[in-house]
């Protein structure tokens, strides 16, 4: 059960992060705890959830970043949700040793087992992407379980039948789908956007894709059509008017 | 990572059993020791009170250690549960080469003597190697991910077993004890070159992954964390973030090398040297009390200095 599905599993489910259109709101995490809380792996314990060092376990977390251009000097903010990428290749699925974390071959989620997991942590450290966390009550290892229970819940609307964080989206800027089929919207989304793997060098293989904020006119080097970015100091009196340089003469 | 002490507890104790065993046994095979059942009784005691109560450690860390028979069931594919089930295997020609060291003349365990000192040289081994490969096996952190590791938990583990082996041999006087007190010796040189070997290479260590890489960004220029997910640290902080300011880590790292390795050195190249008996007793159970205290310490680093990639989203840059 530990070791990976011995075929590849052909479809590949997962989730396609507009890095474009995210815009920080954090609903997909709150939709995400207020599904799973009661779902699959419930609960999803809080610790001291009302006091002064409120911690708990969460699928999904949504960092913020910035990415400053060395030459230009252009700044880029760029919100940024993380939760489980159901990898082919899932480190975290073969270094336990009970084989409770497991990838099913079906559509290649990758799942925990609460009923065999020791809580050893070893799937924690193993994961690049920090998508697995340890339930301190309950002493298993919980994450993202691409809504398993909603996904193919036939007592939903079809509508519905997607991940918590995806259906609540307010922005649309998550998608759920086959990866594993290069015909589907989610793999052309990836295609068209140039989708990418986080951490690729880790050889973890992910199927969740990241689309890269749209190239915009700022962020090409000496675009006549960007903003101009002023100096801190401006010493310059160049394209001032006639009264503006006299004046600028007089003073200097 | 999170230092956690019954880990390092585990680790150095079962390592330092483990170590014992393995000389043990290879007195057993070149026949250094006349077999006596009160030494065999301190000395497996011993080796058995270090394995077990480590392993027993190990387990404390479980969010279900009722569960921890499951371990051994993947070694098809997890370190971790090769260790498991090497653990508990090693212990039947461990077991049975005490027992013949207790009853020598007993004609079948005499008789599988042999064999069982080979099988319990191996299994001990094999189940520090095991060890060494859950973290050296470990790609999220680049520290560990690294030959150097095995090789420090090998040598650190026969180091310490070999100065206890000198110590009990010592108390006995028997006539292997200078042998023994040799070989600590130069394993305690070996663990020191392997020590300083892996922090070398920690210094020159290339990043292998960064905040660009981990977020896809690094085509926009520099990646920055300018907004936590939480307002508070999470599991994934106070389990992969644990931080250690530089300058404690380099001279916690001079306790280590003073008190795991130079001293111990120091008081053995003594004890080899004196006639006296009861000083070099006296010598060589310092140079064990003081380097175990040292091992914890280079553990305690193994663990406090490795950083884990996760934490390029938490604000690191390159790891």
């Amino acid at each position: 059960m530990t070791s990976l599905p011995k075929n590849k599993p052909q479809k590949k489910l997962g989730l396609v992060i507009d890095l474009d259109i995210c815009v920080g709101c954090h609903a997909c995490a709150v939709n995400c705890k207020e599904w799973n809380t009661g779902g699959h792996s419930a609960p999803l314990t809080d610790i001291d959830p009302y006091g002064a060092k409120p911690k708990g376990v969460w699928f999904n977390r949504i960092h913020t970043f910035e990415a400053v251009h060395e030459e230009t000097g252009r700044s880029r903010t760029v919100h940024f949700p993380k939760s489980c990428l159901h990898c082919d290749d899932a480190p975290c699925v073969t270094v336990c040793p009970t084989g409770a974390s497991y990838k099913r071959e079906e559509d290649g989620i990758v799942l925990v087992n609460a009923d065999t997991c020791i809580g050893c942590k070893l799937c924690s450290w193993a994961c690049p992407y920090g998508a697995r966390e340890y339930d301190e009550d309950e002493g298993v290892m919980k994450k993202c379980t691409l809504c398993v229970d909603r996904i193919y819940n036939e007592n939903l609307p079809e509508s519905s039948r997607a991940p918590a964080c995806v259906t609540t989206c307010p922005a649309g800027a998550r998608h759920f789908g086959d990866l594993g089929d290069p015909s589907s919207t989610v793999s052309k989304i990836v295609a068209k956007r140039g989708g990418v793997d986080l951490m690729p060098e880790q050889g973890t293989r992910p199927v969740n894709k990241y689309l890269p904020p749209r190239l915009k006119n700022i962020d090409k080097t000496n675009d006549p059509a960007s903003p101009r970015m002023l100096a801190h100091q401006d010493s310059s009196s160049d394209g001032a008017g006639l009264l503006a340089r006299w004046v600028d003469k007089l003073l200097s | 990572m999170h230092p956690a002490k019954s880990v390092i507890f585990f680790t150095t104790a079962s390592g330092a059993g483990y170590g014992l065993m393995v000389w043990l046994a290879m007195a057993k095979l070149l026949n250094l020791l006349p077999l006596q059942p009160l030494f065999a009784c301190v000395a497996f005691g011993l080796a058995f009170i270090l394995i077990i109560g480590g392993l027993l450690s190990s387990t404390f860390h479980l969010g279900h250690p009722e569960r921890a028979w499951r371990a051994m069931s993947q070694w098809q594919s997890s370190w971790l549960s090769r260790e498991g089930l090497a653990a508990v295997l090693s212990f039947a020609p461990m077991g049975l080469l005490a027992l013949y060291w207790l009853w020598p003349e007993q004609a079948l365990l005499a008789q599988i003597s042999g064999p069982m000192a080979w099988g319990s040289i191996i299994m001990a081994l094999l189940t520090v190697f095991f060890t060494a490969m859950i973290y050296a096996s470990l790609k999220t952190i680049p520290a560990w991910h690294s030959r150097m590791t095995v090789m420090a938990y090998l040598v650190l583990s026969l180091m310490s077993g070999a100065m206890l082996m000198a110590l009990l041999t010592m108390l006995w006087g028997y006539d292997g004890a200078g042998l023994f007190a040799i070989i600590a010796l130069v394993f305690i040189l070996f663990g020191l070159g392997v020590k300083l070997l892996y922090w070398a290479r920690l210094a020159g260590k290339k990043a292998v992954s960064t905040a660009g890489s981990a977020t896809g960004l690094a085509d926009f220029g520099a990646v920055t964390l300018v907004e936590s997910p939480h307002s508070t640290d999470n599991y994934l902080l106070e389990e992969m973030g644990f931080k250690i300011a530089r300058k404690h880590a380099a001279k916690l790292r001079k306790i280590a090398v003073l008190l795991g390795f130079l001293t111990p050195i120091l008081l053995l190249s003594l004890a080899i040297m004196l006639e006296n008996s009861s000083l070099q007793i006296v010598l060589l159970f310092a140079g064990v009390m003081l380097g175990g205290i040292g091992l914890v310490v280079e553990r305690w680093l193994f663990f406090a200095e490795a950083k884990h990639v996760v934490t390029l989203y938490y604000g690191e840059h390159a790891i």
